[in-house]
């Protein structure tokens, strides 16, 4: 019924995989898009993390050691753009990519072609933006937020910076609509919507997230660009606009971003937990509707990010009341986590190790913004290293984590042998321990008052500062086990089975470990015995 | 879902994507070379537009060679649906962020550089002499630094019963003349399928022409300019972007007329029109929002 007509007018048989550079360039495959954007995500990885080594070299001690404060402010800049939009966001759709079709019973994503630009957009934006510390007036250092107008006082770089921006916009969108178009188009017959497997989930609502807030941030750069070069005046108060209306535009595209990049963690451990406690998850309906109900909400928090900046108060309470409301939804998952580990036969191999440092971690992430969601106590945490301390809770043992859990949860299926599990645990351990030396001490300083994105500090906070720096460093040589781990698993090792993991369900653990090049040709029957659940 | 009777249509391998993102790269430096002043980047940036239109006409005739071949089975039409409809949405949002940036500046940050409600203190010790009303003819600069100021005061703002009137007709009308047009096709009526097409695209060129004319007559005659200030800068950045997608669509458009007169497209399979048609009728939207909200009140 469908072998042939996929290479319908040529002559190659089914398997034929295209070779050389080409391969990769013109690629149309969505696991080779998917290993594309999962390499690219790595390398930017270790280049926001050497760019983090030197925030944390320069910080090791009061005063000034390695860099001028002007290249300092860069770093932490561009650190936060090249972590968020080059290693945390592509790492979600290279998982997307390869997952999504494979566990709906799909040949491929709906629109190969436009998979392929979303992919090689992201190499040459990262060019743009990266080629500004070779130009005049350097390279963004304003922070990663933009905000006007001291944004605007950027040398050169400015432009490209902008650009840049609207040119990972246009890959956000088009991989968004991809896989919007392929979960609702593409699924195997009896895969219903309550049959999708939480993944798949989470990764439609985050593309709604993509689709609705990236072209918001499009237009608060674009005000950004005719502000600075055709005379316009929208965040210029002498020309009756406003700087406090970036903030608001920039965060209203921000706060969704957030869950753009959590929601796909959320979705991997929601898989990685039923297959290690081998029980089906527990209340899949209601982790659908909480991610729902996190997304919907997310639209309506954005002035969280700006208690301090003089709004009315009664902008003041309804964010904070909105923000509060996040953490019910929020809840129901972190119980229905430990609710589906109850009573379990867990095993606790490395991708179960990750998940559940993110259940821990995470909360803890979340638990500190609920104490900055208040807002007359967040005047006091605005901008000191407790708001450090939050968000690199939540990003890195509550994303990177659950990021990292699905590589080793997935790649034996991918490469077609098991990783070696006595460095997948090192690096669970090295990473969880050190992680904690890394963030945990910044709520204290952040606490006592050391303020973010500053290159010196008060001799008081001297001996945290060493002990985060002394956490960083660990932190990141920990990360080459996983560059270690990954490649060794490339090259052989222990032939994986095609379920992969004793308790592992889902269309994914169908086919043969590796997947044959098109994963299905002829779309498979679901029914409620083969569904996830 | 997979219950058609061929398999969904896999690409081969293609060159457009890369062309694609190559040309977007030498647009995007282009444009930022220019932007900082360097002469040698308006040449790129022409060279990078050029670059776009080849990938836009080669990526195109692959697709419409494919669609004539028969490739596309009724599941790819249905992708191509979801993503036309999420990409008019994502084009809705991106203007949602400049009509909330009028909104915020009309209804909160205008009024408290006046005075009113937390702005007091602005207002009385940086520009004491400001009034907030709207359209804004004089910004705070103006009443400090009189004739040096950075803002240059409006003389007058475009009156909506004028030709902004006219454009709305223009456009209302090119809503019906595409209904009509979709309705002969349907009916596999081809000549007045291409007449009333041809309508359209006109009626949305004679649009940009009437916008283009009033935009040279607020320069010369108005003082009403991107540097005049916030008005200024709101009434350009909304108007040009829809202005901008305006001649986007009446191109979309006019491919699609050159298409339906060398016989393409068939009563029950016609997508590309149907998608162009969807892209227009969001295009009168927002010039009905802007009508209202930056011309009329």
């Amino acid at each position: 019924m469908s072998e042939a007509v996929i290479h319908d007018d040529h002559d190659d048989h089914h398997d034929h995989k295209p070779t050389g550079i080409g391969r990769w360039l013109f690629s149309t495959n969505h696991k080779d898009i998917g290993t594309m954007y999962l390499v690219f995500s790595l390398i930017m990885f270790f280049i926001g993390g050497a760019m983090a080594m030197v925030i944390r070299a320069e910080l090791f001690q009061p005063g000034m050691q390695f860099v001028d404060p002007q290249f300092f402010n860069s770093m932490t800049t561009v650190h936060a753009l090249v972590m968020i939009f080059g290693a945390v966001m592509p790492a979600g759709v290279g998982l997307a990519n390869w997952m999504i079709p494979m566990m709906i019973g799909a040949p491929d994503m709906a629109m190969p072609r436009m998979n392929n630009m979303s992919f090689w957009i992201l190499p040459f934006a990262f060019t743009l933006l990266l080629s500004t510390f070779f130009m005049q007036g350097g390279a963004p250092a304003g922070g990663w937020t933009m905000y006007p107008p001291l944004v605007l006082q950027l040398g050169d770089g400015f432009p490209f910076l902008i650009f840049a921006v609207h040119f990972l916009g246009i890959s956000s969108i088009m991989g968004a609509i991809n896989i919007i178009a392929t979960v609702f188009n593409m699924r195997a017959p009896g895969m219903t919507f309550m049959r999708l497997p939480l993944f798949v989930w989470t990764w439609i609502i985050t593309a709604f997230l993509l689709i609705a807030a990236m072209p918001v941030l499009a237009g608060a750069v674009t005000m950004l660009l005719t502000d600075r070069f055709f005379g316009t005046a929208f965040f210029d108060a002498a020309g009756g606009g406003d700087p406090v209306l970036f903030q608001h535009v920039f965060w209203f595209f921000g706060h969704p971003e957030v869950y753009i990049l959590v929601l796909p963690s959320f979705g991997i451990i929601s898989q990685i937990i039923p297959t290690f406690a081998r029980k089906p998850l527990f209340g899949y309906a209601s982790m659908v509707y909480a991610t729902a109900s996190i997304a919907f909400l997310s639209f309506f928090v954005w002035a969280h990010h700006m208690f301090t900046v003089g709004m009315p108060l009664a902008g003041e309470l309804f964010f904070m009341y909105a923000t509060m409301a996040i953490a019910v939804p929020t809840g129901v998952k972190v119980f229905n986590w430990t609710a589906t580990m109850w009573k379990g036969s867990m095993t606790f191999e490395t991708p179960m190790l990750f998940a559940i440092g993110v259940l821990f971690m995470f909360t803890l992430g979340g638990f500190s913004g609920l104490m900055m969601g208040i807002t007359p106590v967040d005047f006091q945490y605005h901008d000191t290293y407790f708001i450090v301390a939050h968000f690199h809770y939540v990003l890195v043992p509550g994303i990177v984590f659950g990021i990292i859990s699905g590589v080793y949860y997935w790649m034996p299926k991918w490469t077609g042998y098991m990783y070696d599990e006595k460095l997948g645990k090192l690096h669970f351990w090295t990473s969880a321990i050190s992680v904690n030396v890394l963030f945990f001490p910044m709520h204290f300083i952040g606490l006592a008052g050391m303020p973010r994105r500053i290159p010196d500090y008060s001799t008081q906070f001297t001996d945290w500062n060493m002990i985060i720096s002394i956490g960083g460093f660990a932190f990141g040589l920990s990360q080459l086990i996983l560059v270690w781990v990954v490649i060794k698993c490339i090259r052989g090792g222990e032939k994986a089975t095609d379920e992969v993991w004793e308790g592992a369900h889902g269309l994914e653990f169908t086919l043969p470990s590796p997947p044959p090049f098109h994963s299905f040709t002829t779309p498979p029957e679901v029914t409620d015995a083969t569904a996830h659940s | 879902m997979s219950n058609s009777q061929d398999a969904y249509f896999i690409p081969e391998p293609s060159r457009w994507p890369i062309v694609g993102t190559l040309a977007l790269f030498i647009t995007f430096i282009g444009g930022a070379m220019m932007l900082n002043g360097s002469g040698f980047g308006t040449f790129i940036l022409g060279f990078g537009i050029a670059a776009i239109v080849y990938m836009f006409s080669g990526w195109f005739s692959d697709v419409i060679g494919e669609s004539l071949s028969g490739s596309y089975n009724k599941q790819v039409d249905i992708s191509f649906r979801w993503g036309m409809s999420w990409f008019i949405f994502s084009e809705v949002m991106f203007f949602a962020a400049f009509f909330g940036a009028l909104f915020y500046i009309r209804v909160l940050s205008v009024p408290w550089l006046g005075g009113e409600g937390a702005g007091f203190a602005t207002n009385m010790f940086l520009w004491p002499d400001f009034q907030a009303v709207w359209p804004l003819l004089t910004t705070p600069d103006m009443t400090l630094a009189g004739v040096d100021t950075k803002y240059l005061a409006i003389k007058e703002v475009i009156p909506a019963f004028d030709v902004p009137l006219v454009n709305t007709i223009l456009l209302l009308s090119s809503g019906v003349t595409v209904t009509l047009a979709h309705h002969a096709l349907k009916k596999d009526e081809r000549a007045p399928l291409c007449w009333w097409l041809a309508a359209t695209v006109l009626l949305g060129f004679v649009f940009v022409f009437f916008q283009m004319e009033e935009y040279a007559h607020a320069y010369h005659e108005l003082d009403l300019t991107m540097k005049s200030g916030v008005y200024g800068s709101t009434f350009f950045m909304l108007t040009g972007f829809h202005g901008f997608h305006v001649t986007m669509g009446a191109t979309m458009l006019l491919v699609i007329l050159v298409r339906s007169m060398k016989g393409h497209f068939s009563a029950k399979d016609h997508f590309a029109f149907e998608g162009v048609a969807w892209y227009w009728h969001f295009v009168d939207v927002v010039w009905l929002g802007l009508y209202v909200f930056v011309y009329w009140i």
